[in-house]
């Protein structure tokens, strides 16, 4: 092997190792891990499980919510949230038919949400205004059409 | 019956004087070249009508749905144009190193053409009577016609009868040449057979459970194991194609330019650790999934992100190439080298724009695998912009450029110099279209903008209103795109019947270190094992998870 390959190898793997480091600190020290809850349900029968049997917005905590979710072809329930500013919001999420996303623009929040599984993802919602939820996988043919909002006050 | 053999014979005489390289042989590679442009060129139609539906340049007619454009186009483009190039070129440079391949072999090879035009055209005719909008992923419990799904079989069992066929004469000819390292080019089919075989068997799983139960014969279906199963094939497949391109990089390109493999031992070990390294690649596309833990995760990514040390090995041997062509042909200075590549030439010119875009797609596919960054792109428009840099670019960039001495050798033809300018002119239009749009996509993916969705205001929304100007730049990149498509159609059917008579060789650069490559690394059936460990690590716990813990399914269910 010639030397700068050599070097070219080892800078490259050390770059690649040092990067998985960081993830891996941010993954189990800092708990930034992707939403991977791990929970079922049956799919065909959401609307009596509990909690999905009554979706809505609770508020658990000092300044802290669940928003309890359901996701169809082609619509969310609960629609049109209210949050006040700076509450931290947990969502719990499951779908009654087909794979959806759940989405909202300008966060970090994206998770899968599957038939047959729950689903959990939490935010802090510091700025004030309008949110735009969407499914971002194709759950069929009014898929464009599944959208809702977030107001945070 | 004697006229029609005679009819026959007066065929093969005819294509005998026609065709350049082994007759045979290169009647199948050219059947597969031009049903694969023949693809293109529609797929490209598909792609297009799709960017300006997005753009809102102009809405698709009523008849059409945005998303039997979308399924259509990727599966003519992923599956079947890529497919059919890969296999017309891998079977023509086997043929050439081998010195013509098999009877049985091509028998197979056509065995596996028959069946896949038939699977594709079920398929197809299923998605056009809009039976099967189900998109290249088809997911279940979405369902589409059983059709779709038996169509999809008879594409896999045509690409077992291929790849058999690879396997067959790989093995014939370390047998009938014993003690010798078997070609590179031979070596790197191997792999990417090897590697496309292992990752179809999933799939083929999946496809079995999935038609009884769209015929409603089995009640529900494991969505998640389902998913993943489709994954282990699908992210692979992008990596065959990836790793077909590397195979020209490696053994045609240095040939082109006038230099020699930087190591023929360094080019086996990438195709080995391309091979070994990859199938758990698939799992980063259920990062933001549920039902599967964090540590599992970790390790998905860490094993995925394994893959790109062959790639740096491979950047580190091209430029090396490059570097030592530039020096000899009198290039001064740390980069005076460069200049002094043939750049007029699209043979060289093509897989270089392709290298270089892999560059920023490689970058790209790190933050894909990413645990906390995925989540910020995932089933955004990023990866739209990342997939079409990495396959549309680096893939199927090369492919174009392999064209250019690939048909004239397989006709009997040359490439003229007006045909090298019209392929740098189709070069620059591809290179220009792809990135005004993969580079808005990128972009509008960071600012939310998601993947497969029809035009919408999602309610006269502010933020969807802001990704309006980054679609629009998009859809005028797919102008240029197709534009691009019809150049390179004409440039293949030209060189194809129209281009004047004579010898184009199959460039195969030499390595001066071929006499001290050992003949362990030819140790196949070692290198499958190691896979199948790797694939062990990554999938045993998930899967078998999935089927343990596994939730009541899902049934068929239709939603368009």
């Amino acid at each position: 092997m010639h030397k700068s390959e050599r070097i070219w190898l080892t800078v490259s793997f050390g770059v690649l190792v040092l990067f998985l480091l960081i993830a891996g600190y941010q993954t189990f020290v800092l708990a930034m891990g992707p939403p991977s809850h791990v929970e079922t349900i049956d799919p065909q029968k959401v609307d009596q499980t509990p909690p999905f049997d009554k979706p809505g917005i609770n508020k658990i905590g000092d300044n802290e919510y669940e928003v309890v979710m359901t996701l169809q072809a082609f619509q969310f329930n609960p629609t049109n949230l209210e949050i006040p500013a700076g509450a931290k919001v947990t969502f719990k999420l499951t779908s009654k038919d087909v794979v959806h996303g759940f989405e909202i623009a300008k966060t970090n929040i994206n998770a899968m949400v599957m038939p047959g599984q729950i689903q959990q993802i939490s935010h802090t919602f510091d700025k004030p205004g309008k949110y735009l939820v969407l499914c971002n996988e194709y759950c069929g043919g009014g898929h464009q059409f599944m959208s809702t909002a977030i107001t945070v006050k | 019956m004697e006229l029609a053999l005679n009819k026959t014979q007066v065929l093969r005489q005819k294509s005998m004087k026609v065709l350049g390289a082994k007759v045979q042989d290169a009647q199948l590679s050219l059947t597969y070249i031009a049903v694969s442009f023949a693809t293109l060129l529609l797929g490209g139609i598909f792609g297009l009508l799709q960017g300006l539906d997005r753009s809102g340049i102009m809405p698709l007619p009523s008849w059409l749905n945005y998303y039997q454009v979308l399924t259509a186009h990727g599966i003519l483009m992923l599956l079947v144009f890529t497919t059919t190039f890969v296999i017309g070129y891998i079977y023509a440079g086997l043929s050439h190193v081998y010195g013509g391949i098999l009877p049985q072999v091509r028998r197979m090879a056509w065995i596996g053409f028959g069946l896949m035009v038939v699977g594709v055209a079920i398929v197809v005719t299923t998605v056009a009577m809009g039976d099967a909008s189900v998109l290249y992923t088809f997911y279940p419990p979405l369902a589409a016609s059983p059709y779709f799904y038996i169509g999809l079989v008879l594409v896999v069992l045509g690409l077992w009868s291929v790849s058999a066929g690879v396997f067959i004469n790989y093995h014939y000819w370390r047998k009938t040449h014993r003690g010798q390292p078997t070609p590179l080019f031979a070596f790197f089919a191997m792999g990417i057979f090897v590697l496309w075989f292992f990752a179809s068997i999933p799939l083929m799983i999946e496809l079995v459970t999935l038609i009884p139960w769209s015929m409603g014969i089995v009640p529900t279906v494991n969505v998640m194991l389902n998913r993943t199963f489709f994954w282990t094939f699908g992210h692979t497949v992008v990596n065959v194609w990836y790793f077909v391109a590397v195979s020209a990089w490696y053994v045609a390109v240095p040939k082109i330019i006038g230099g020699k493999i930087f190591s023929d031992k360094l080019a086996r070990v990438v195709v080995i650790l391309l091979v070994i390294l990859n199938l758990p690649g698939g799992f980063h596309h259920q990062i933001v999934d549920p039902a599967i833990s964090t540590g599992v995760k970790y390790l998905h990514a860490f094993m995925s992100m394994s893959v790109a040390f062959p790639s740096l090995m491979t950047c580190f041997a091209m430029f090396a190439v490059f570097e030592r062509v530039g020096r000899k042909n009198g290039g001064k200075g740390l980069l005076g080298w460069y200049k002094k590549l043939p750049w007029g030439d699209v043979r060289f010119l093509a897989p270089m724009i392709a290298m270089i875009a892999f560059i920023p797609g490689g970058a790209g596919g790190i933050i894909n695998t990413s645990n906390q960054m995925d989540q910020v792109i995932h089933n955004t428009l990023w990866v739209v912009g990342h997939f079409h840099l990495t396959v549309a670019m680096t893939a199927v960039l090369t492919f174009f450029g392999i064209c250019y001495w690939l048909i004239p050798y397989l006709t009997g033809r040359v490439l003229t110099p007006a045909m090298n300018k019209v392929g740098v002119i189709q070069t620059i239009v591809w290179t220009f279209g792809m990135t005004l749009m993969s580079g808005s996509q990128h972009w509008v993916g960071l600012l939310g903008d998601p993947r497969r969705t029809a035009y919408t205001t999602y309610n006269g929304s502010e933020v969807a209103a802001s990704w309006d100007p980054y679609e629009l730049v998009m859809g005028i990149g797919a102008i240029f795109l197709l534009t691009a498509v019809i150049i390179q159609v004409c440039a293949v059917y030209h060189m194809m019947f129209r281009s004047p008579k004579g010898n184009t060789e199959f460039p195969i650069a030499e390595a001066d270190d071929i006499a001290t490559t050992p003949m362990w690394l030819e140790r196949w059936g070692l290198w499958i094992l190691l896979m199948l460990l790797d694939i062990g690590m990554a999938y045993a716990v998930p899967v078998v998870d999935f089927i343990v813990n596994a939730p009541p399914g899902s049934p068929p269910i239709r939603t368009w």
